[in-house]
């Protein structure tokens, strides 16, 4: 294993355990205001220390990092799940008109500048978590039926599948048994790189005002909050903003840690 | 030697030079910043109060206008004259005013511009103001009376207003673009979506003020706000939008900060014809599951005093009615299990950008769910907010500033955003209207804001500070907000 697999793993899991103790603990309320202990620095008692209302930050970050995974994990899924079937097909009927469809739909989509788009449907259809995740969501169709088409091209020439299109298996199942199975890694690893960048889009989404509303904690609108009171309380900016370095630094990390174990070969160089 | 005498000649000269140099430099230009542009610049067809802020008495005048301690002063109206049953108000004008385009003021002009705010179909955003008068007659070029309806105690208060400036008809058709007043500023130029510039009026009929120009910058970021104020872009913020900010200011030499009192009363306003907001005792719990002290402190950062009532508490006629609707959640829950609500519900909670509303909504939704209220907040832009709560009456609850000075008089408007509609209130504000006497003017102004204290029409939370931040050297600054004006011919920088 390399060593950006090993790191990425563990900031990963770090980030994805703080918003898994968060269902069952949290050093305070997340929520619960306590205005005259407000703009603490860390210390013993508030690790990361306090906000404008006097919140403990780190139980916010705890439950912000499950805003984060939850918004980009269902966004990715979304991307996955619609992205995914669209690309086989369109390779499966490489050239045919139905092809062409998915791929200049795909292009359209892919042509929008994605975060200015998420704000246009968040600010049409209101500002809150579930919009932002279908605004994120949309945005990954087109990068998975792109990538799962390329792949799926190229399986399309070699010899399994031209023996299981001999024993007449149809597109669609030859799609589902042989080719899906053949990019899984591909999707996986692109998948952690999606994720890492969903993190990002809800964090900007959320700064811009957009994304999970208040009292649900979010990183982009502590940001925010913050704004106005970095120059004398510099850890209100701060922490979330490492948070969510960590976050994408890590997701990166694995992401590029998986390619790397997976791909069959960069592992025959290596050994 | 002759090289000598050469050269402190030369000096000599530097020296003058550069007395002549520190003279011209002494500033005759300020830039004001302030956080909302005006839409257009026309005081008699708007409520925006950034119209105000720039052209009340820099380029709109009118009969009587505002001080800067809230007092009524005499305008274009050189002196007045009241009948013995009040209802006939003889103005004489100044003489020798004219507009900036040089057409004369005289009392054609007010006329006119009185008709125009009064007409059926007038756009002005304050006809209440000139509800009782019956007629405007032209007594001869200097003078003009006023016939009213019946008396009214504030007839000299209600023409001070922006929305009762003197204009012209030979300029009025492009008011809102190139605004032609009677003011010691002429309009200068707008670049829009940056700043308006406006020039000393050599012309001007009063004392001629001390700048020459004026730029008002709009800076809507509260971010941009401190970075422009530090960098000194800017010389003055007419009210600073980050409160958090303030202690810098304060320690830094550069600046000096005013803080005073405005007209806007911030109110946790409440739909009264909304289930279960129809129910006196769920308005008198919401009251008492307020903390306004923790709003003060985490969404002013201390800046506001607490109200209890509609009213601002600077004005001798204030009533502290904060004890009527004291923190108490206990008795608050009590409210609600005896409103058939023991498990609370659900409301929405609409709020405007200011941080006023979006902190203190943060706040106040924390505190109703120590009680048992859900209310989700809905974070909205002013343009959504006026459309669907203000228009629309499409909410639970908002938070808003009410900036109008002495606007009680809108709790006796059924149709109002809020709706509180009381038989009681209307016949005290009826009488309050025709009573010229201040100590029974004063006793019905108590009356009113107790009624509505004691109807927990809205839940009263503060009266907004005015936070004003300016270079050191500049004097002259109003430290209250009386109505909304930046009164240029007041401002000089030190020497």
């Amino acid at each position: 294993m390399s060593r950006n697999l090993i790191l990425g793993t563990a900031l990963s899991s770090l980030v994805l355990l703080a918003a898994l103790i968060s269902f069952v603990w949290t050093p305070y309320d997340h929520a619960a205001l306590n205005i005259p202990d407000k703009l603490q620095a860390p210390d013993t008692r508030h690790w990361f220390g306090t906000d404008h209302f006097g919140r403990d930050m780190f139980s916010m970050i705890m439950v912000g990092a499950r805003t984060s995974i939850a918004v980009a994990l269902v966004a990715v899924g979304i991307g996955m799940a619609l992205g995914v079937p669209l690309g086989l097909t369109a390779a499966a009927h490489k050239g045919s008109w139905l092809d062409e469809v998915i791929m200049r739909g795909n292009d359209l989509v892919f042509a929008f500048p994605s975060l200015v788009i998420a704000i246009l449907i968040t600010a049409v259809f209101g500002a809150g978590a579930l919009n932002a995740i279908i605004a994120i969501g949309i945005f990954n169709i087109p990068v998975f039926a792109r990538i799962t088409r390329g792949a799926a091209l190229t399986l399309w020439e070699r010899e399994f599948i031209l023996a299981a299109r001999v024993s007449g298996k149809g597109a669609a199942r030859i799609s589902a048994e042989h080719i899906l199975p053949n990019v899984a890694n591909l999707l996986i690893v692109q998948g952690t790189i999606q994720f890492s960048l969903g993190i990002l889009a809800e964090a900007g989404l959320s700064y811009v005002g957009l994304g999970a509303q208040p009292p649900t904690p979010s990183w982009g609108r502590m940001l925010a909050d913050a704004q106005t009171m970095v120059s004398f309380a510099p850890h209100l900016a701060l922490i979330p903003g490492l948070a969510i370095i960590v976050t994408v630094l890590g997701l990166n990390l694995l992401g590029d840690g998986l390619r790397d174990w997976l791909d069959p070969r960069i592992r025959v160089a290596r050994a | 030697m002759r090289m000598r005498s050469v050269r402190t000649l030369a000096s000599a000269l530097a020296l003058g030079a550069s007395l002549l140099a520190s003279q011209a430099l002494a500033k005759s230009d300020i830039t004001i910043a302030m956080q909302l542009e005006p839409p257009h610049l026309d005081p008699t067809s708007a409520a925006a109060q950034a119209i105000d802020s720039v052209v009340y008495t820099n380029i709109f005048e009118g009969l009587t206008r505002f001080m800067g301690d809230g007092s009524v002063a005499p305008g274009l109206a050189e002196s007045w004259e009241i009948s013995e049953d009040g209802t006939v108000y003889t103005f004489k004008l100044r003489d020798g005013v004219t507009f900036h385009d040089g057409t004369v003021m005289d009392a054609e002009d007010v006329k006119f511009s009185l008709d125009r705010a009064r007409a059926e179909d007038s756009a002005n955003a304050q006809k209440a103001l000139f509800a009782g008068i019956e007629t405007v007659e032209v007594v001869d070029p200097l003078t003009v009376r006023l016939t009213l309806a019946e008396p009214n105690g504030n007839l000299l208060f209600n023409l001070a207003w922006g929305d009762a400036v003197i204009v012209a008809p030979e300029s009025i058709e492009n008011i809102k673009t190139n605004p032609v007043g009677t003011g010691a500023f002429t309009f200068g130029n707008w670049v829009q979506g940056d700043s308006i510039t406006l020039n000393r009026n050599p012309e001007y009929w009063g004392d001629q003020p001390v700048l020459e120009t004026a730029t008002f910058k709009f800076i809507s970021d509260p971010t941009a706000a401190f970075a422009a104020m530090m960098a000194e872009d800017v010389d003055v913020f007419d009210n600073f939008p980050a409160p958090e900010n303030l202690p810098q200011f304060e320690a830094d030499p550069r600046f000096q900060v005013l803080v005073g009192s405005t007209e806007g009363e911030t109110i946790l306003s409440t739909n009264n014809q909304q289930p279960p907001f129809d129910d006196i005792r769920v308005r008198q719990a919401l009251a008492h599951a307020i903390d306004r002290q923790a709003i003060i402190d985490g969404a002013m950062f201390g800046y506001g005093t607490p109200i209890g009532t509609h009213f601002a508490p600077h004005n001798p006629a204030y009533v502290d009615l904060t004890g009527n609707s004291a923190h108490d959640p206990e008795k608050a829950k009590a409210l609600l299990a005896e409103a058939g609500l023991p498990e609370g519900f659900q409301t929405t909670l609409h709020l405007p950008p200011p941080s006023y509303a979006r902190r203190g909504g943060e706040i106040i939704a924390a505190q109703l769910a120590e009680v048992g209220i859900t209310a989700e907040i809905i974070n909205v832009e002013w343009a959504q907010w006026l459309e669907s709560v203000f228009k629309g009456k499409d909410f639970g609850l908002t938070i808003v500033s009410h900036t109008e000075p002495m606007d009680i008089g809108i709790y006796a408007r059924p149709d109002y955003y809020f709706q509180y509609d009381s038989s009681d209130f209307q016949a005290v504000m009826a009488m309050l209207n025709s009573t010229t006497d201040p100590a029974e003017r004063a006793r019905l102004m108590g009356e009113a804001q107790r009624l509505i204290s004691n109807d927990y029409v809205n839940g009263y939370l503060f009266q907004l500070a005015k936070l004003g931040v300016a270079r050191a050297g500049v004097r002259g600054l109003w430290e209250n907000a009386p109505t909304a004006a930046i009164d240029l011919s007041a401002i000089s920088w030190d020497e």
